[in-house]
């Protein structure tokens, strides 16, 4: 009886996040945009903004799982139920990781140094 | 050479196949597809709860010109899945009420009134304020009635009072439970269990507690100051055979006694004593926690009237006589049953409730239209059965005892996991909501 239907979810996560919902979406489509458009200007991908986005964005992974845990009253044990549970923790990590990279990518484009050339050593 | 009519068949046929393919991609939403259908149609849904509210929207969408009717003098709604995280300790109890106003369609009125009589021979319902509204078709979505005086010595006042807890009687009550359990879990004792021989809504409900008061305790330390026990209305835990299986090996790991044919049927508050009925006669069992389950029956006005099944299982608590596959009154035919009401085996759950509305509209407008309608209902319950705060087994069940999961493979019914969990924790309420309004 199950129907996989998009709207469905869509309708769901407004449920979900209420007046958050379509800011939230604004936000992550306009870090895209933003990302897109910097290694556009800048004709390639930063290697130093990069690695140092990675290293922050590592923590954007760890806040990830620590937030879902604290929103849905769970413990870092709960984790280990079973193949899927390892595999949306690792989801969730990942969701952090990339959109905390982005984060992080994005601003220091817009520092000083950014346009000209990488932060110096 | 096909004659034209056969030719406009055929590309009807065609054109029918594409949108199914359409729809089967997923882009179609159901109702949508199809443009809406003119009806002067007057439509009475008794009862604005998950049923009646979800089974107006879905009419707006699908109608137009109809005069769709709610009448239900509550004014809050309940989440009732929420009320067993209210009673966990999780969430507050504002988490669970809403305003039934903030969800009805718009195209739908609400009259703020209680039906008191159904007259289906006359199609016609009378209200407590005295109105009486004709109809074409009924929907009867009442929900069913808690019996707290059928376990003497009880009464609603004595909720979060010296050890009585209630999940099912409400938020307030939900919460007055937290505040017994949260007692208990500091000083220990023995905390029972039990639910009623009734037909009941929600019937992991009653176990999901147990687990969490074992898991409350475990947390504090004190579990080895608390005895729990489940007391059983029979010789399993659960109506699906494999599940009960499962819980009881459960119970075991966690210590949980298990008592088997219990009916609670009186209470002594003072003396902290429940009395059970059971084949060797009548058992007191003393408790310094104890959640009470009433018995559940199908509201006043619809026991005592013709909708009631005659005869048979559910004649004896008014259940409505209805087709188990589509809904529809087995005697009258422009009469429908959804929800909690409803005489089916098993079903009495808000995820019956989101696949029950779409058939049974499916064939209230196909009757409009004089077509038959092929959309059938198979018995599909789910169970987020919480094992322990963090964990909970999603069971999804049919009709007929088989296991029907969602995501077969990838989210095993039997299996304690955090996922399942996740889903209970905050992802069923929007869900919920979002049926509400037609949308899931
Ligand atoms: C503790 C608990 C836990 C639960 N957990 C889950 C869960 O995890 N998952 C799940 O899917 N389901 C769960 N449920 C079950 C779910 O809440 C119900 O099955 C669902 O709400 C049924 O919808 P309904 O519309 O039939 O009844 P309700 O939602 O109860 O609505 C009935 C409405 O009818 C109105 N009414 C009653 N009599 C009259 C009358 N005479 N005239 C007019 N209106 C009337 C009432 O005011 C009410 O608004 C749980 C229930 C409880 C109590």
């Amino acid at each position: 009886m199950q129907q996989i239907d998009p709207m469905v979810f869509v309708a769901v996560f407004q449920e979900m996040l209420g007046l958050a919902f379509w800011p939230l979406i604004g936000f992550i489509l306009l870090m895209v945009v933003a990302v897109a458009g910097i290694v556009i200007r800048d004709g390639r991908i930063s290697p130093r903004r990069l690695v140092f986005a990675q290293g922050l964005g590592a923590f954007g992974g760890i806040l990830a799982v620590w937030a879902m845990l604290w929103f849905t009253s769970s413990r870092a044990t709960d984790l280990l139920g079973g193949p899927i549970d390892w595999l949306l923790t690792l989801a969730i990590a990942a969701a952090g990781v990339i959109g905390g990279a982005m984060i992080v990518y994005v601003a220091l484009s817009f520092g000083p140094t950014s346009a000209r050339r990488s932060p110096a050593p | 050479m096909a004659s034209s009519t056969e030719r406009d068949l055929t590309r009807r046929s065609a054109l029918r196949l594409a949108l199914a393919g359409v729809a089967a991609a997923g882009w179609a939403r159901p109702g949508e597809a199809a443009a809406k259908v003119a009806t002067k149609a007057r439509i009475v849904i008794a009862g604005a709860g998950a049923a009646g509210l979800a089974a107006a929207s879905r009419l707006t969408q699908r109608l137009d010109g109809a005069q769709i009717t709610l009448i239900d003098a509550r004014r809050a709604h309940f989440y009732q899945p929420g009320f067993t995280l209210v009673a966990a300790g999780l969430k507050p109890k504002s988490y669970a009420i809403g305003a039934t106003r903030d969800y009805v369609a718009a195209g739908a009125t609400l009259v703020e009134d209680r039906v008191v009589a159904f007259h289906p021979e006359s199609n016609v319902v009378v209200t407590a304020g005295g109105q009486r509204f004709g109809y074409d078709f009924l929907i009867v979505a009442t929900g069913l009635q808690l019996d707290y005086a059928a376990i003497e010595g009880m009464d609603t006042r004595l909720i979060g009072v010296d050890g009585i807890g209630s999940v099912y009687g409400g938020p307030d009550a939900a919460e007055a439970t937290w505040r017994e359990l949260a007692r208990f879990v500091e000083r220990g004792g023995v905390g029972l269990f039990h639910r009623p021989e009734t037909e009941m809504k929600c019937a992991g409900a009653p176990l999901k507690y147990a687990f969490i008061a074992d898991d409350r305790l475990r947390r504090a330390e004190t579990r080895r100051k608390a005895e729990l026990i489940y007391a059983a209305q029979n010789k399993t835990l659960f109506s699906v055979p494999i599940v009960s299986e499962k819980v009881r090996m459960l119970f075991e790991e966690r210590q949980i006694r298990m008592a088997h044919d219990h009916v609670m049927t009186a209470i002594d508050p003072g003396r902290r004593v429940a009395t059970f009925k059971t084949p060797q006669g009548r058992t007191e069992i003393g408790y310094d926690f104890v959640n009470v389950i009433p018995p559940m029956r199908a509201p006043d006005p619809v026991r005592s009237s013709a909708l009631a099944w005659q005869s048979g299982i559910f004649a004896a608590d008014g259940w409505m006589e209805v087709d188990p596959a589509t809904l529809r009154h087995r005697r009258f035919p422009n009469v429908f049953g959804i929800g909690d009401v409803a005489g089916v085996p098993k079903g009495k759950t808000a995820a019956s409730v989101k696949w029950q509305v779409p058939v049974a509209v499916d064939h209230l407008v196909a009757s409009l239209q004089g077509r038959v309608s092929e959309a059938a209902y198979n018995g599909y319950t789910s169970c987020p059965l919480i094992t322990r705060i963090g964990r909970a087994m999603l069971v999804e069940f049919d009709y007929g005892n088989n296991l029907t999961p969602s995501f077969p493979g990838v989210i095993a019914p039997l299996e304690e996991l955090w996922v399942s969990w996740v889903m209970k924790d905050i992802a069923l309420k929007p869900t919920y909501l979002a049926m509400l309004r037609g949308q899931a």
